[in-house]
């Protein structure tokens, strides 16, 4: 770096202040900014922010706490860009509502219908997605045990599970909620049959993951299957089954949602995705997707927790 | 026993699939009894109660909760055989609605996220500012999103395959982003900096290396693509109202409780779905063999 340069902070800083002060002032005018003034900022502003990430990532050999601060601040700084463009943009393009609605008026309605956007999350993610990604995985684990004691079936189910899980089974949904009822039971039924394959073709492969060695060696111990399979190859699938359990997280909420589509009681992230579409509510229907989002992501991390918890002893994590 | 006990075959899969298959079907005719049994109750009452007037009735419903297999065949061949292709009574009519916004989705999704992933790959910063967000979308329900894309862009005088294919694009560029994001950095130190010391440009090394490596991610991921493009077409029907293609016939059923239709389409949306990862399978295959790869 040559010593002309002002300080990186500096430099950064400025940048930012630069930036912020340009949002700030676009967002507090926007609509009342015409044209090619709020084109020009924004393209300003996000010209800006890209400077700031470019310099940040161009950074080396940075201290571990700082590099880890890094990786998250230039994320966040691009979806901040991203949220602000887009704010400014409806609001100075005077975009309708019905087209695409601000964040901040998704945000505004978002605050006002906590009451609903609780009750949905409660008939579809705590009495639909959680009952069946449970019961789901778990009989698809249980299964894989079976399939692994007797392995004619497993010679059997293996290939119908590959090939379930590239059919479109959210298909289903109108069968399940024909048998089940309108309620949380066929929305249930529905994830069960979801989540139940992934999980068998992934503990299928971890109880094969334990190495010829380690099992050798439990034979040489005189270990029983029951002790092998506790002590030694269920600890061995434990990675595949915690990329099962992720892959489920997200499958059951796409199963809960997309079943509601066909029918339930008038309450449901879906139900009320679907309603508030056709009254052209877009911004209930945003504000529905930013809680899903947030609930997904949110479960998908706790299991991501769980994992690095249970299996601190692989590789990828040992690395770090 | 164990002396005249069979070995089968290591890779020998067709007995066992074949008897779970059977295993299935004799499962799925005793069930038709109990789930039958409460529509199957008028008709009953009109004969003798015989075991044999029962299965015949409760394997020949109109209506029934659980329809036989040969009933669901029956409806497969009558809308496909029986009827002209270019008739709304035909499954196939259907059946290509949903496959043209599918391949459509699948096409458009793939470039889109080739080009994500050429781009991710070569600006750094794009790299650390947008991947987290793309792996961090994988977690959220996205087909949540699916009516509000055909309400809005309908609203704006879009209807018919675009919407629709839209969806899938949407659905299948994450997974082929993120595969070719690994594919095209799959290349080994030792291999980059070969082709450093040759002095080739950013764009022979992408043509050269990075690509011809990729390929395995880009098939596998290709293959989920083109199975959750399908999912897309399918959901992306529901909301229009049940026009046409699979969804419309899985709504349609649904609303008049047909439950052959039902399954019947899902038989179709089934062999499409086989039929298009095998094809993505089979363009894997022959690309291998162009290559110069050894099976």
């Amino acid at each position: 770096m040559s010593s002309t340069r002002l300080p990186l902070w500096f430099e950064l800083v400025l940048r930012m202040v630069v930036a912020g002060g340009l949002g700030a002032f676009l967002l507090a005018d926007a609509p009342g900014s015409t044209g090619i003034v709020l084109w020009v900022s924004v393209i300003l502003v996000w010209a800006l922010a890209w400077s700031i990430n470019s310099r940040l990532t161009s950074l080396e050999g940075l201290a571990k706490p700082l590099e880890r601060l890094r990786d998250v601040a230039v994320p966040a700084l691009f979806g901040l860009t991203l949220l602000f463009i887009w704010e400014a943009i409806c609001k100075g393009a005077h975009v309708p509502l019905v087209l695409l609605p601000a964040p901040s008026d998704i945000w505004a309605k978002l605050v006002v219908s906590l009451p609903t956007l609780w009750a949905d999350l409660v008939q579809t993610f705590i009495r639909a997605v959680i009952p069946g990604w449970m019961l789901g995985s778990g009989a698809g684990f249980l299964a894989a045990i079976l399939c692994d004691r007797v392995p004619f079936l497993k010679r059997g189910l293996l290939p119908l599970g590959n090939l379930m899980a590239a059919l479109p089974i959210v298909g289903v949904a109108p069968i399940m909620v024909m048998w089940f009822g309108f309620d949380w039971p066929s929305k249930v039924a529905v994830v069960v049959i979801m989540t139940f394959f992934p999980m068998l073709v992934n503990a299928l492969a971890g109880l094969e993951a334990a190495g010829h060695l380690e099992r050798d060696l439990m034979r040489s111990y005189g270990a029983s299957w029951w002790d092998t399979l506790v002590k030694l190859r269920l600890p061995a699938a434990l990675p595949f089954v915690f990329n099962a359990l992720k892959i489920n997280s997200t499958l059951a909420f796409i199963g809960a949602i997309v079943a509601e589509f066909f029918g339930t009681p008038i309450v449901g992230m879906g139900f009320r995705i679907s309603t508030e579409v056709g009254r052209l509510a877009l911004d209930m229907v945003w504000a529905e997707i930013a809680v899903a989002a947030l609930v997904g992501s949110a479960f998908y991390g706790l299991l991501a927790l769980a994992e690095r918890w249970a299996t601190f002893w692989h590789p990828s994590y040992r690395a770090r | 026993m164990t002396g005249t006990r069979r070995r089968l075959p290591p890779a020998g899969h067709l007995l066992p699939v074949a008897t779970l298959l059977a295993v299935l079907l004799v499962v799925w005719y005793v069930a038709c009894l109990p789930m039958n049994a409460v529509v199957a109750e008028p008709r009953l009452r009109e004969t003798d109660g015989s075991l044999a007037e029962r299965l015949r009735i409760s394997w020949s419903l109109e209506r029934a909760v659980l329809p036989a297999p040969h009933q669901i065949a029956e409806e497969v061949w009558r809308t496909v055989f029986t009827v002209l292709p270019t008739k709304p009574r035909s499954l196939l009519y259907h059946c290509w609605i949903t496959l043209s916004s599918t391949l459509l989705g699948f096409l458009m999704g793939s470039v889109l996220g080739i080009g994500l992933a050429i781009a991710i790959v070569h600006v750094r910063t794009l790299d650390k500012s947008l991947m987290p967000w793309i792996i961090a979308s994988q977690t959220i329900p996205i087909l949540a999103v699916a009516p509000m894309v055909i309400v809005v862009l309908g609203s704006i005088g879009l209807t018919g395959l675009v919407p629709k294919s839209i969806i899938s694009t949407y659905l299948c560029f994450f997974p082929v982003t993120i595969g070719m994001v690994k594919g095209l950095t799959s290349p080994e130190i030792m291999q980059l900096d070969l082709m450093r010391t040759y002095n080739a440009s950013a764009g022979q090394v992408l043509q050269k290396l990075r690509w011809p490596a990729s390929l395995p991610f880009l098939f596998a991921s290709l293959k989920v693509a083109i199975a959750i493009a399908l999912v897309g077409a399918i959901v992306g029907e529901l909301p229009t109202g049940a026009q046409a293609g699979i969804g419309a016939r899985l709504l349609n059923g649904s609303y008049y409780g047909q439950t052959t239709q039902i399954w019947a389409a899902l038989v179709a949306a089934s062999v499409m779905a086989a039929g298009l990862v095998a094809g993505v399978g089979f363009a894997e295959r022959v690309t291998g063999r162009m290559l110069g790869g050894r099976p």
